[in-house]
């Protein structure tokens, strides 16, 4: 008879090698984009205007993917914009997540009025729309990649305090954290040695979902021509400008709204393999 | 006076009800321990029996400082621990350990064995840990090889072990069992009485036995505690409770006790 689990068992292994593929390749591309561009990415060509992908019929090969109505290169384009989107996702994916998790350990472990500020305020900050809510922070903080970076902070930190607290709360309840007082751990030790080390695989998972959220967010805000600058090339804005050219040169919308999608999708199969190869108990 | 290594004098415990919280104001406090006087002896091995809710747990999470009592006094060899700050008896604490009742709970699931029975011994600056941990394994019967596994890989009676070890690798002179042997298999359960039986002897403990189980009690203690509703209506040598009960009650837990029956017949 197979063993059902067997089959399961392989699949974390497949997940992390795909998303943790595709990320890399994103990655490297960011990195080397002034390299591996085959033009100027803000070069305009308006004789070259919405040409198609190589493998339509009228393409021209010097535009591997095509041209935007203003003949800028898609490729070029689409590498300079995986810069700004890895960027913001590790920057304000991680400050995110320090700031939300470290709040959500204080409330879940120390309780009492920690807790309650702290929980009132998560209760305060759902109850804004996040995305009108970045709109208008980015409206008061000006664009700019620092201001997308805080604002994302902003919106998204009660994101992992919730889920923190909660799991801090019961890690707290078990008696392996009684057991270290026993032992004469102090609280902040034990909050540190004990409760987070348990913790740290939801953080973890969280982190990575976090990151894919951001690149989305940030996805948005260029869309509605509140990231950086105009002339930089971004996914959100590319998204955007192929909008208007949908029937006439759908490339210029699919091609970085499906680079989004895999990358986002990415984060939160990384997150999810991470989380399984990480935990001694689920491996 | 120095044989004694408990002095418990009055100790009440109380918990907030919060069942009966007004909504404005504090909740009304339960008294769960009624004022409690009692010693133990150095060497001593008290079982603490009583039903559920009678406060057995309480008191010897109180004996060990992990709740503080609201009243009364606790003589720790000579020191007075009752209202003692957390700084103050963090140095004492290597010499009152506890073992739990849910190993799998009371063993962090993310270190290994090994680790685990260091860490006390770590905080409390201990040196030469390897030679210690192996030394602690061997003492509750674990393999050497065991420090590089995690909790979750060994069996209820082993981990029950490991929880043993890390208590006596600090060498304590006071040990609290907190119901330790009632998740675990009859058998399971002889091999830790006896394990417990021989570290009792052989480093010169002093131990209490938190159980609801007085056939356990009967088999390690030397002295038992009855408590009742926080209260003791209790306190006497294993032999006389057992041929002489005062209270009522401790009768009623004495009948409870199933006897094997030799004349039983399977159908």
């Amino acid at each position: 008879m197979r063993d059902a689990r067997g089959d399961i068992r392989h699949l974390p292994g497949l997940r992390l090698w795909l998303s943790g593929g595709w990320l890399l390749l994103l990655v490297l591309a960011a990195i080397f984009a002034p390299m591996l561009s085959p033009h100027d990415p803000l070069e305009q060509d308006l004789f070259a205007a919405r040409l198609p992908p190589f493998w339509e019929q009228d393409a021209d090969p010097a535009y591997l993917l095509g041209t935007d109505s203003l003949g800028r290169d898609l490729l070029s384009r689409m590498l300079y914009g995986a810069r700004l989107a890895l960027t913001v996702a590790l920057v304000a994916g991680t400050l995110t997540c320090l700031v939300g998790a470290t709040l959500g350990l204080i409330a879940g472990y120390y309780r009492g009025w920690a807790d309650l500020v702290i929980s009132r305020l998560v209760d305060i900050w759902m109850a804004f729309p996040p995305v009108l809510f970045a709109i208008l922070l980015i409206a008061v903080l000006g664009t700019g990649l620092t201001s997308i970076i805080i604002a994302i902070v902003v919106i998204d930190w009660t994101r992992f305090s919730r889920v923190v607290r909660a799991e801090a709360m019961s890690q707290g309840a078990m008696d392996y954290v009684a057991s270290a007082q026993v032992a004469g751990r102090s609280r902040f030790g034990i909050a540190l040695a004990e409760i987070l080390p348990n913790v740290l695989p939801t953080i973890v998972a969280l982190l990575t979902l976090e990151m894919g959220i951001a690149v989305i967010v940030e996805a948005i805000l260029s869309f509605v021509n509140l990231s950086i600058s105009t002339d930089e090339p971004t996914w959100g804005g590319m998204i955007a400008e192929g909008r208007t050219s949908i029937y006439q040169a759908w490339w210029v919308l699919v091609f970085p709204l499906f680079a989004l999608f895999l990358t986002v999708l990415s984060f939160s199969q990384l997150g999810e393999g991470l989380k399984e190869y990480f935990d001694p108990v689920l491996r | 006076m120095s044989d004694l290594i408990y002095q418990l004098k009055d100790l009440k415990v109380s918990f907030p009800d919060l069942s009966q919280k007004p909504l404005l104001g504090t909740a009304p406090r339960t008294q769960v321990l009624k004022g409690l006087t009692f010693d133990v002896a150095k060497g001593d091995v008290l079982g603490i029996v009583g039903g559920s809710g009678s406060g057995k747990s309480t008191l010897g999470r109180t004996m060990i400082r992990l709740l503080e009592p609201e009243s009364g006094s606790i003589l720790f060899e000579g020191s007075e621990i009752a209202h003692m700050n957390e700084d103050d008896l963090r140095p004492l604490r290597k010499k009152f350990q506890m073992v739990f009742q849910d190993p799998m709970s009371s063993l962090n699931p993310r270190r290994q064995v090994g680790g685990i029975i260091a860490g006390p011994m770590r905080l409390q600056g201990f040196d030469n840990l390897s030679a210690r941990v192996n030394e602690a394994l061997e003492m509750v019967g674990l393999p050497k090889t065991f420090t590089n596994r995690y909790p979750h890989e060994l069996s209820g009676g082993q981990r029950q072990r490991v929880g043993i070890a890390r208590a006596i690798a600090l060498r304590p002179d006071f040990i609290l069992a907190d119901e330790i042997v009632s998740g675990l298999d009859v058998s399971s359960q002889a091999q830790v009485l006896n394990l417990l039986e021989q570290l009792v002897r052989d480093l010169g403990l002093t131990l209490a036995f938190v159980s609801h189980d007085l056939s356990v009690i009967r088999r390690l203690c030397s002295r038992i505690l009855v408590l009742h509703q926080g209260e003791i209506v209790e306190n006497a040598l294993t032999a006389n409770l057992f041929s002489n009960p005062q209270a009522d009650y401790t009768r009623t837990l004495l009948d409870a006790i199933p006897l094997p029956d030799p004349n039983q017949v399977w159908e």
